[in-house]
Formats: structure tokens, C-alpha cells, sequence
């Protein structure tokens, strides 16, 4: 074995373009490189000269598998710039869109991306013929997802009806009544889901991973709270600069993440679930538990439990929601335009997604500022591939291909955000 | 095994996944889809590739990259039908936004190392590089009309995806005018059909995100807009969204500024 070389040129399952090089000497991998050549499209530069009021529907279209994160962490940094709070229902309403958007984009990985590796198909249509009723599961249970966002975004993919300062039209209790049927169905769905891939193998790999999600008091973290890390870091996102910076390599025209002092770091599900496990809801935190995992999990394979317990939780937190709600007297606060600094962190299905703002005193965007979920864990996947993937390297070089495929794979990284993936070149030398 | 199956492949340049997500988001249709074709090639969805030629080909995105204008000419050769989806692939997207500016501004503005970015001065309709069989409108796409264009490839048809604008559709559903009853700026007027009238269904103005209609008369349109106080340099970015390289509204644009 003195030079084997396996290539992936374009990395499947996965949403955008790269590709990952491994380079191995003497039995151990030296280096492990992602990258990332998916096409730049200058977001942050357009948006200069923008209006405030046309950025999320702009921002949108960086992901469509994620748009609401985008319009999220969007509408709350204008807030936040302008100096107007959403609260009550409206405030609500944003978690319900939000929650549609987790079970729909956690389905779709768990389902038709991640859950092909560990059961030995090349794709969900290819599972299908053996796990049809695991499949049809998924297909419903993702719909359903959907169904939030087409009721309260307009459609699924680009949702219209969200705006700063709240939305442009709110549903009437009785539209949302179906839903919450459809729901009770989805939350059964989704614990199934829990037990399903709780079953699957899982290489016993783990790392000591600083982990970094936003974490509120109270709630489950989708648009509100500080940013919170396993190391201790705790800050407001307003302070997100000062301790997180950007750094950009020849590979890949998604920029590098770190945290200031220590290095690369974790975002996304598991992030989430061990900063915040106590404030999942009782049914979520119980199907965790029943599935083998303890209130911490350090194995970025057993990812795919999380983003089932997260649908779980998503589910719940849906039906709270809208046995809860009343109708809000306007569907948006009013708001002025005014000069200053805006700053926005929520939890997308990724991970953390930040967003700043300069405004000009008409409203017009005079510097953007956004930083996806999978630029910050581009570092974090090259440390586990550098790290794991040493231990199959007798595996032939099909199957350990699709094994680092797979390292990728728990990361669900979103290649066109953060591109705003993937190539793999295993040198063996 | 031999298979008579046609065969699909889905193809991705710049974008944001959206449209391709759409044949996913088929949740009721996609077992059928796939077991009327033979999805050859689609890496968002499978990791399997088949090589050699499409018999339908849907492509995804705009050309912004050297790499990718070579690469389309590749897709063209191996594919029998082609059918571009979405105003990335029809129109160049959002991306062409950088057609009115200078592009090197752009990377130096998002990238601390410009020397590392590989782009074009440009964002351009998949039409403007190769001949392109239909085109399907919409940022993004509306799965329903996905769903036709496959339906309509499979019985050997062309398409329904009427060209009028978006104000029938409105009329169709019985939807109050935005503009005539509450004077919301809306571009439903030039603008292609296919969403369903959404945004005026929710309160609110057309912004335009299915390009324009077949004939539209946007300078009527635009004298409208002043009428309802809208100023030179918000006209100039309400023509200048999702589909700004589409020549018509390119065209209107151009009128209120650089």
C-alpha cells in the first residue's frame, strides 16, 4: 500500500458543489481538505444599496433548503438596527414558520441523504424498493413540514409573506386547525423516526468538540438568545465580531470560521442538543433518552438521532404553538428607517447563521455582513475527517470513500450557503 | 438490465438548490417520477451516476464561471431534450445583479483574497450559451408546473405554462387588486404566471419573481408606480430583483438609472 489514490470529484448528497481531498503517508492522514467550488454569487455585495425592507426576501434565495433561517436572522437584525421588537403571536408565528422549516430540512437529510449511508443504498429512490414504508414515512412527514411554510410563508421553498417588523398577512385560528391534525400524525411520525435510526450502526468515534448554539432561558433556541459555547463563551450577537472571525483559503469560496484563541468549533443539531437538552420539550427529551442518548453526545454519526429528536421537538413545539395562538391586532409593527448597526444570530437546521447590517438613515443596506452554518464547521469536518478516518484506512478504497463521504454527510453541510461541496482526491502516497 | 426507461438528469450551476429541492418537494409524485424515469444523474439526490446520454435533461442555475460555461456546452451534447428551470437558468438569477456593477468591486467586497475567485464579469440565462428546448419560470419554480414539464416530456407534448400574466391568475382566484383597492405597489401586471397569484393572496404587492409575462408593457406599468409616489431609484431596484437580466425588465431598469 504504498501509494493508493482515491477521487471524488463532486460530492452527492449534499446541497451545493465541492469536493474533498485526503492525503495519507505512512498509514496515517496528514491532511484532510474540503473544498468548495460551488459558484460565488456576491450577496453580501449586492445588498449595498438595497433597500432594509427587501433584504429577507434577498437573502432568501442563498439557500433554498433553508430560506426561512435566512429571512430569520434577516428580519432580526433589521429589527435590531431599527430598534422595533416583535413579540406576542407575531413573535410565535416566526417560531411556527421556523419549526416547518426544521422538520422539513432534517427529514429530507435524515431520509433521503444521511439514512442511505448506513443502510448501503446510493439514494432514498434506491432505498425505497427495500424501505418503501420507511421512505413514504419520510415523504409524508417532510410534507408536513412543508405544509407550515406553504400556510404561513405563502410556498415552501422562498416563503413571501415574511417582512421586518412581523408579516404581511397572519392566518385565522381556524386555517391553522387542519394543520394541528396533520401534526399530531407528524409527532408520531417523527418518534418513529427516532426509534428507526436509532437502529442503525454507528462507528464509535468522538471528539472533544466546542460546540457553539444560541441559548435562551426558556425555549428550545430558534431566533432568540445569546451565543453560548461548550467552552464557556456567552455573548450577545451583537458581539459576534469580536470573538468569531473569518479567514479565506485557496480551496474554497466559502470563507473559514474560527473562534478567536481556539480554533475551529461546532454548530448545528448537536451543538444545539448539548447546550440546550434540558429545554427540549418532556416527549423529546424521553425519545432521546429511550434512543440511547445521554443528555450529552459526542459522536457526530449519531447526528442523525438528534435531527430526529429535533423533529420531535419541532412537532410539540408546532402544536404548542398553535393551540396557544391568538390572532394579532396587525400583522406587522410599524417601523421607521434610521441610520445605524443591526445584528441577527438564529438557529437555522445547520446551525448558527449571523447576519449584520449597516443602514443608511433612508434604510438603504450600506454593508452586509452573513456568516452560514457550514462555513463555521468547515474545520470541524476537516478535523474529523483528519482524525476518523485514520482508523479505515484498510477498508478498500470504494468503501472508504463512501465512509468519508459519510464524516461529511453528519454535518448536512449546505454547500450553496455556504458559497454562498463535493470533490474527494484520497492520496495515499 | 437494459431499461426503456427515459432517462433524467438534473444538473446544477450557480444557484441556491431551490428549484432541484422542488422535484424533492414532489413528496405525493416522487416515487411515480422515479419509477416512470430513470434518474441518472441528480447528486443532490444519489450518489449513483450513469454515464453517457440524457434523454431529458433539467438544468438548474445561471453561467457566472468560466468552468461552467464550458461545462454546459458538455451537458448540451449529451442531452436530447433540455428544459432550463427557474430564473437562475432563464434569466441569470439574482446573481446578475453584478451585470450592472463591476464584478472585481463585487469579490473584493466578499473576499479578502479576490485573487482566489473564479467568475465571470457576468450572470447569463443557460439560453445564451446553448439551445435550450423550454423554459420553466419562477424563483423558484412551482412544483406543480415541474411536475407538467415532466409529464408533458414523458406523452411526447409541449408543455402548459401559460405566458399571460400574473393579474389573471389573481382574477381566477377571486383575489381583490392590491393596487386598484389599496394602492400596494404590485408588478402582477408584466409579470409571468405559474405562483398563483401568491403575494397579492397574502396582501401584498408582486415583486416580480417569475420574470416577465409574454408582452408586458412595462413603461404603462411603471407610470403607474410613479402615480402611487414610488421614487426613480426604487423603481430602478423594483425592476431589478430575481430576474434583472431578463431583457424586458433589463430594459425598464435601465430607465431610472445605471
Amino acid at each position: 500500500m504504498a501509494r493508493r489514490t482515491i477521487k471524488v470529484d463532486y460530492l452527492a448528497r449534499v446541497e451545493g458543489e465541492g469536493g474533498l481531498k485526503v492525503v495519507v503517508r505512512d498509514g496515517m492522514v496528514q491532511s484532510a481538505e474540503l473544498s468548495i467550488f460551488e459558484p460565488p454569487r456576491f450577496f453580501e455585495a449586492f445588498l449595498r444599496g438595497r433597500s432594509f425592507a427587501e433584504a429577507p426576501d434577498i437573502t432568501a434565495r442563498i439557500c433554498g433548503i433553508c430560506p426561512v433561517a435566512y429571512q430569520m436572522s434577516c428580519v432580526y437584525a433589521m429589527e435590531d438596527a431599527l430598534g422595533i421588537r416583535v413579540g406576542g403571536a407575531l413573535r410565535d408565528l416566526r417560531r411556527l414558520l421556523y419549526c416547518g422549516e426544521w422538520i422539513e430540512s432534517h427529514c429530507l437529510h435524515v431520509y433521503m441523504l444521511h439514512a442511505p449511508d448506513f443502510l448501503g443504498y446510493d439514494g432514498a429512490i434506491d432505498m425505497a424498493r427495500e424501505h418503501g414504508d420507511a421512505v413514504r414515512r419520510g415523504l409524508e412527514l417532510k410534507k408536513i413540514g412543508n405544509e407550515i411554510l406553504a400556510l404561513l410563508g405563502g410556498r415552501e421553498i422562498h416563503p413571501i409573506n415574511v417582512r421586518v417588523g412581523g408579516f404581511y398577512r397572519v392566518p385565522h385560528r381556524r386555517e391553522l386547525a387542519p394543520l394541528a391534525e396533520r401534526l399530531k400524525w407528524a409527532r408520531q411520525a417523527a418518534l418513529d423516526t427516532v426509534r428507526w435510526v436509532a437502529g442503525f450502526e454507528f462507528p464509535d468515534r468522538t471528539r472533544d468538540y466546542n460546540f457553539v448554539a444560541l441559548r435562551h432561558p426558556d425555549e428550545y433556541p430558534f431566533n432568540e438568545g445569546h451565543i453560548v459555547s461548550s467552552q464557556g463563551l456567552d455573548i450577545a450577537a451583537r458581539d459576534y465580531d469580536d470573538h468569531f472571525e473569518e479567514h479565506h483559503v485557496a480551496r474554497s469560496t466559502a470563507l473559514h470560521s474560527r473562534l478567536r484563541g481556539a480554533g475551529n468549533y461546532l454548530v448545528g443539531p448537536l451543538a444545539r442538543y448539548n447546550l440546550n437538552f434540558e429545554r427540549l420539550s418532556p416527549l423529546a427529551q424521553q425519545a432521546a433518552r429511550e434512543a440511547g442518548l445521554a443528555p450529552s453526545c459526542r459522536n457526530p454519526y449519531r447526528s442523525i438521532i438528534v435531527r430526529a429528536v429535533e423533529m420531535v421537538y419541532a412537532c410539540d413545539e408546532a402544536l404548542r404553538i398553535i393551540d396557544a395562538y391568538q390572532e394579532p391586532e396587525s400583522p406587522a409593527v410599524p417601523l421607521t428607517p434610521r441610520a445605524g448597526f443591526g445584528f441577527g444570530a438564529t438557529e437555522a437546521p445547520r446551525g448558527l447563521l449571523y447576519h449584520r447590517y449597516r443602514l443608511n438613515a433612508d434604510g438603504i443596506i450600506a454593508e452586509a455582513r452573513i456568516v452560514p452554518p457550514t462555513s463555521q464547521n468547515q474545520g470541524s469536518i476537516e478535523e474529523d475527517l483528519a482524525s476518523y478516518i485514520g482508523d479505515f484506512l484498510d477498508l478498500p478504497d470504494e468503501a472508504l470513500q463512501h465512509r468519508c463521504e459519510q464524516t461529511v454527510r453528519n454535518y448536512d453541510p449546505c454547500i450553496s450557503c455556504a458559497a454562498h461541496f463535493l470533490r474527494l482526491d484520497m492520496d495515499r502516497g | 438490465m437494459a431499461t426503456k426507461k427515459p432517462r433524467l438528469g438534473v444538473w446544477k450551476f450557480a444557484s441556491c438548490d431551490g428549484c432541484q429541492l422542488s422535484l424533492l418537494d414532489c413528496e405525493d409524485e416522487l416515487l411515480a417520477v422515479a419509477g416512470a424515469v430513470d434518474i441518472a444523474y441528480f447528486p443532490e439526490a444519489t450518489r449513483s451516476t450513469v454515464s453517457g446520454r440524457y434523454d431529458l435533461s433539467l438544468v438548474e442555475g445561471s453561467i457566472a464561471t468560466p468552468h461552467d460555461a464550458a461545462r454546459i456546452h458538455e451537458v448540451r451534447r449529451r442531452s436530447r431534450t433540455l428544459v432550463t428551470i427557474g430564473a437562475c437558468a432563464t434569466a441569470g438569477g439574482i446573481q446578475a445583479l453584478r451585470n450592472f456593477a463591476d464584478v472585481r468591486e463585487y469579490a473584493a467586497i466578499v473576499y479578502a483574497r479576490p485573487d482566489y475567485i473564479a467568475t465571470l464579469a457576468t450572470s447569463t440565462a443557460i439560453a445564451e450559451h446553448v439551445r435550450v428546448d423550454f423554459e420553466l419560470r419562477g424563483c423558484p419554480i412551482s412544483k406543480h408546473q415541474l411536475v407538467e414539464v415532466i409529464s408533458a416530456f414523458l406523452a411526447g407534448r409541449r408543455p402548459v405554462t401559460p405566458p399571460h400574466s400574473t393579474c389573471v391568475e389573481c382574477k381566477l382566484k377571486g383575489n381583490v387588486c392590491v393596487m386598484v383597492a389599496h394602492g400596494t405597489p404590485c408588478l402582477g401586471p408584466a409579470t409571468h404566471a405559474g405562483c398563483g397569484a401568491l403575494c397579492p393572496s397574502y396582501n401584498r404587492g408582486c415583486y416580480g419573481c417569475y420574470g416577465p409575462m409574454e408582452s408586458p408593457n412595462t413603461p404603462a406599468l411603471t407610470k403607474q408606480l410613479e402615480a402611487l409616489g414610488v421614487d426613480q431609484s426604487t423603481l430602478r431596484r423594483v425592476w431589478r430583483s430575481f430576474n434583472a437580466n431578463a431583457p424586458a425588465f433589463r430594459r425598464e431598469s435601465e430607465r431610472h438609472g445605471p
